[in-house]
């Protein structure tokens, strides 16, 4: 199979610092910006795109243009009004914000969530995490062309999605982790209704594997792509399924166990050869892990119990003075809140670490030099960002 | 790459031969959720406007707005929640929150309009086609942002207690006043409510913040007798408060006996500032209650010279003489009165006006003379046999067990009544009766049935506990007198108390007869006041309404000079003797000044 290859005499010369120079009025080189409405670009962000002939020399990212101050929001809410807000700083997959938000909270107030609602805030990320990588996959396969595996993964989310509405009464910002526990328990058949809708994404997922793993085009345009170095891992900070798919074993569910992971049965899932393709996979295989949980978490939570620890009237509700940093495993790598307070009503400061702003910056320009224009969107998409939480 | 790579894509043809799975009309077909966060409803009549939705919304997205047709009464503002739908990001912490319940979601999410200002709108008030959807989201029953249970107040065990005149209830610790203050949702319904209009929201903050001089301070903006307030207060805020609606009302009073509780004695004149100048102009208070004292208290700040005549030896009036000291102990009065003092007011007792000093006297000495007396004198059943002399007034009793008098405690007494001070005597008698001879026999026999009573609710099972017993729906027929002596009463089961125009008549069941046993029968049917002091010229001058002194909205009597406050014009009650106090101080401030249109 022919494959394109770059003509390497048209390279710009490295100067010592080791930044390059453009001469764009030699005609060589062209600028080109990709986003921030690119279809091929995950979210509103956009890539300042130096190219030579079809391939890219030189990559800025540019951000902000989904900033919508949340941190600085919340030092002037209260505990309690913070919690309807964190939910948007992360559109797809909303409700590591809610937990890592509350138990931050909790933390910090000495307060601890019931038993039951520990199970509960567990059910709502794995669903959660399933719900991303439906999406992942379809944005995946549909960056390379192919568009009828969104459509079915669509429809899988749209499933898990009736399920969080009749659990958390709305679909996509689901505000049911609250400081304190959860709102309310499963609703009355709400275990079959669920195993109904994993056995249909598992079929779901068993066509997806077909159609798009076990497919030459997909394979030619991924394999071997956008190789993610072992030693990259530590110095950018990757985590999650990119760290994962490169060999490096790396899930705070297990390394940091928090809710009741470690009374739960699963394995970490990785590969070994890093590039488009091994991510995809790897979240492939995530979404059945993340099925096995939700089953093994239905199985085994209490049934009865109190969903809410006590908290106090939330109106006035003032924490001691503190800090502490709180994670946990999302579809894309850590997610983590820095809570400080200052023993008032409101928080001193709140930060968030999303995994996409290191994967979606300073690791996607690294990368990018040397890809095919039409490969830029693929590799972009295999490092599963989110720009709502690069800026926040 | 394998074979399979390049055919298994083409198994997506299956497809072709599958159902479609989307939903023909979602629109049509697809309703939320049983727990759907969709539109907002409101129910109007259970919504109180207290505003908690308002204060805590994030987006600030709902006005309290008045709602037509609705006044404001107790415990309701009238104002209900706006909400706009520009905002609003359907978190429901506005349905958590809400103190009645009232407010919840439909499952309704399809709203279609060309307008705007559509989406803002009263849920309840502006109908809307979800009003009546069974399904969306409601508060579940244990999800609670705001405790619903007060914390445990120590007491006296009823054993302990019944031996003494102690103090029964141990007041709050800094840690339960805290909590407790904790629940208040500062709505301010109860501003409202109270008589004398205390800023409670700011001071239950105070002892949240720990701030307790603030605290005092806020107290005596309103209320110099905060000390007996914090006691035995009716505590009708408590009443309206909209955490009472789906828990235990805050429990004002003992926050505000806590807080006196907790400022040193010593540094009370330290949080109050001087009074005023001194304005040159006098003023007479007959009577040293909770209303003269308050008047006085106001006038000597604005820099009058304020005299106050007491007839009885101690200050305090039927907060002293009236309330039992296991409800108010007399050092709390003691506090209270020394710091009214304090700011100048010149307090005489044993002076009874009408004897050596006449009104007139007082008239001519003062720029304004104030009656406040008390309702010191009991009401008689006039039932056969009640005149007695051991067929004795409650009153008057309590009056002599605070002076310590020995009355003759009888072995077993009956009580007619069923109020406060009905309570009051037989718990008191109760007492006397264990110091005595060991043993309790008291029996109140009240005419409401136990789901009307006028007592208040802890008086009733306080009582109980102290093995008074008290029977509900008994109306006094007679005396019974044997051998000249008290034997006991004859009373019939009550069939209803009022007409049916509402007046009072009892009617009742002849043929359900008891004899109480006792060799006193205590009448505590009401009181009223004593104005023999007034003299009959001053009787026949003045305009009266319905036999109480009939007074202007400032309290002021038809002749310009006299003004007249506290139970004697409102009825019994300590915190409106307060509340009346300031107003006839205010009144006569502006009359002294020259500046009576402003006031
Ligand atoms: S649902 Fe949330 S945002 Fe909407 S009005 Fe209620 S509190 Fe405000
Ligand atoms: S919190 Fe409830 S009761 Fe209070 S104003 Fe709002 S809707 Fe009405």
């Amino acid at each position: 199979m022919a494959l394109y290859t770059p003509d390497r005499s048209q390279y710009p010369a490295a100067l010592p610092d080791g930044s390059l120079e453009f001469d764009l009025a030699s005609g060589k080189y062209l600028k080109l910006w990709q986003g921030p409405q690119h279809p091929g670009i995950t979210g509103n962000m956009s890539l300042e795109l130096t190219v030579c002939g079809d391939e890219i020399v030189h990559a800025r990212t540019h951000v902000g243009y989904l900033h919508r101050g949340f941190e600085k929001l919340m030092e002037r809410r209260t505990f309690i009004q913070c919690f309807p807000i964190v939910c948007r700083i992360c559109v797809p997959e909303p409700d590591f914000n809610e937990y890592c938000y509350a138990q931050a909270v909790e933390e910090l107030a000495g307060i601890e969530a019931p038993e039951r609602a520990r199970w509960i805030r567990t059910l709502i990320l794995e669903m959660g995490r399933i719900n991303s990588y439906m999406m992942y996959l379809g944005g995946q396969a549909g960056s390379l062309g192919q568009a009828v595996i969104g459509q079915w993964t669509t429809y899988g989310r749209d499933l898990m999605l009736d399920r969080f509405e009749e659990l958390t009464g709305a679909r996509i910002y689901h505000m049911f982790i609250l400081p304190g526990g959860v709102r309310d328990g499963l609703p009355d058949g709400f275990e079959t209704r669920m195993e109904e809708t994993l056995r249909e994404i598992e079929r779901i997922m068993a066509d997806v594997e077909d159609v798009m793993f076990h497919n030459a085009v997909f394979k030619t345009r991924t394999v071997g792509q956008g190789i993610i170095r072992p030693e990259w891992i530590e110095d950018y900070g990757v985590t999650g399924p990119n760290a994962r798919a490169a060999g490096v074993v790396k899930d705070v569910r297990k390394d940091q166990p928090y809710l009741v992971y470690p009374e739960l049965d699963f394995e970490p899932v990785s590969g070994t050869d890093s590039d488009v393709f091994t991510r995809a996979d790897v979240r492939r295989r995530d979404v059945h892990v993340s099925i096995d949980l939700v089953r093994q978490i239905l199985a085994r939570m209490p049934k009865d119990g109190p969903l809410m620890a006590k908290v106090p009237n939330v109106l006035h509700w003032k924490i001691p003075k503190g800090e502490t940093y709180v994670r946990g495993e999302c579809s894309r790598g850590e997610y983590g809140y820095y809570l400080v307070t200052d023993g008032s009503g409101y928080p001193r400061r709140v930060n968030v670490r999303g995994p996409s702003y290191t994967h979606a910056m300073a690791l996607l320009e690294k990368m990018i030099v040397g890809v095919n224009i039409a490969d830029v969107a693929g590799l972009m998409v295999s490092l599963h960002t989110y720009p709502p939480e690069i800026e926040r | 790459m394998s074979l399979k790579d390049v055919l298994s894509p083409f198994t997506a043809w299956k497809y072709v031969f599958r159902d479609p799975v989307t939903i023909e009309n979602p629109l049509r077909d697809r309703p939320g959720a049983a727990r759907y966060r969709g539109f907002h409803k409101n129910d109007p009549e259970l919504c109180i406007g207290c505003g908690t939705c308002e204060t805590i919304c994030q987006n600030g997205a709902i006005d309290m707005v008045p709602a037509p047709g609705r006044d404001p009464r107790q415990g309701d503002s009238a104002l209900r929640p706006r909400i706009d739908y520009g905002r609003c990001c359907w978190c429901a912490l506005c349905v958590d929150v809400c103190m009645t319940k009232s407010l919840s979601m439909s499952n309704e999410y399809i709203w279609v309009d060309r307008d705007p200002d559509a989406f803002r709108f009263t849920p309840g008030i502006d109908s809307k086609r979800w009003d009546s959807a069974e399904l969306g989201y409601h508060r579940p029953e244990h999800h609670r942002l705001v405790p619903e249970h007060r914390p445990h107040m120590g007491e006296l065990e009823p054993e302990e207690r019944i031996g003494s005149f102690a103090e029964i209830v141990d007041g709050y610790t800094v840690e339960q006043a805290r909590a407790e203050a904790d629940r208040c949702v500062s709505c301010g319904l109860c501003i409202a409510t109270c008589p004398a209009h205390m800023d409670i929201p700011n001071y239950i903050a105070a002892i949240r913040d720990g701030d307790y001089r603030h605290g005092l301070e806020l107290l005596y903006r309103t209320n110099p007798f905060s000390e007996i307030c914090g006691r035995v207060c009716t505590h009708k805020c408590e009443t309206v408060c909209a955490a009472g609606h789906t828990g235990e009302p805050v429990a004002i009073r003992w926050l505000k006996r806590h807080i006196v509780d907790q400022v040193p004695y010593e540094q009370y004149r330290d949080v109050l500032a001087p009074p005023a100048p001194a304005t040159g102009r006098t003023v007479a208070v007959v009577g040293a209650g909770p209303a003269g004292l308050t008047a006085a208290f106001d006038l000597a700040r604005l820099g009058h010279a304020v005299t106050v005549y007491e007839a009885l030896d101690k200050p305090g009036g039927m907060t002293r003489w009236g309330i039992p000291e296991y409800r108010l102990p007399y050092d709390i009065i003691d506090r209270d009165v020394d710091v009214i003092r304090s700011m100048g007011v010149d307090l005489r007792c044993g002076q009874r006006i009408g004897g050596d000093v006449t009104l007139g006297q007082l008239r001519d000495g003062h720029d304004a003379v104030v009656l406040a007396l008390g309702l010191q004198m009991g009401r008689a059943t006039r039932i056969p046999g009640s005149d007695h002399p051991d067929v004795r007034k409650a009153v008057d009793l309590l009056r002599q067990a605070t002076a310590g008098e020995d009355f003759g405690t009888p072995q077993q007494a009956v009580v007619i009544g069923g109020g406060n001070v009905a309570m009051d005597i037989a718990r008191t008698l109760a007492r006397l009766q264990k110091q005595a001879f060991g043993t309790v026999r008291v029996t109140v026999t009240a005419l409401e049935d136990f789901a009307h009573f006028l007592a208040d609710p802890d008086e009733i099972k306080e009582s109980f506990e102290e093995g008074v017993v008290i029977l509900d729906a008994r109306g006094p027929q007679a005396v019974v007198i044997e051998d000249g002596e008290v034997a006991g009463l004859k009373t019939w089961k009550v069939k209803s108390i009022f007409d049916e125009q509402g007046r009072f008549a009892p009617s009742y069941d002849e043929t359900d007869e008891m004899i109480h046993p006792g060799s006193m029968v205590v009448e505590a049917i009401g009181q009223m006041t004593d104005t023999a002091l007034l003299g009959e010229d001053l009787t026949e001058k003045l305009a009266w309404n319905r036999g109480r002194l009939q007074v202007d909205a400032k309290g002021r009597t038809s002749e310009p000079w006299l003004w007249a406050a506290g139970d004697m014009v409102r009825g019994p009650d300590v915190v409106s003797a307060v509340a009346d106090g300031h107003r006839v101080a205010a009144g006569i401030h502006a009359a002294l000044t020259g500046k009576e249109d402003q006031a």
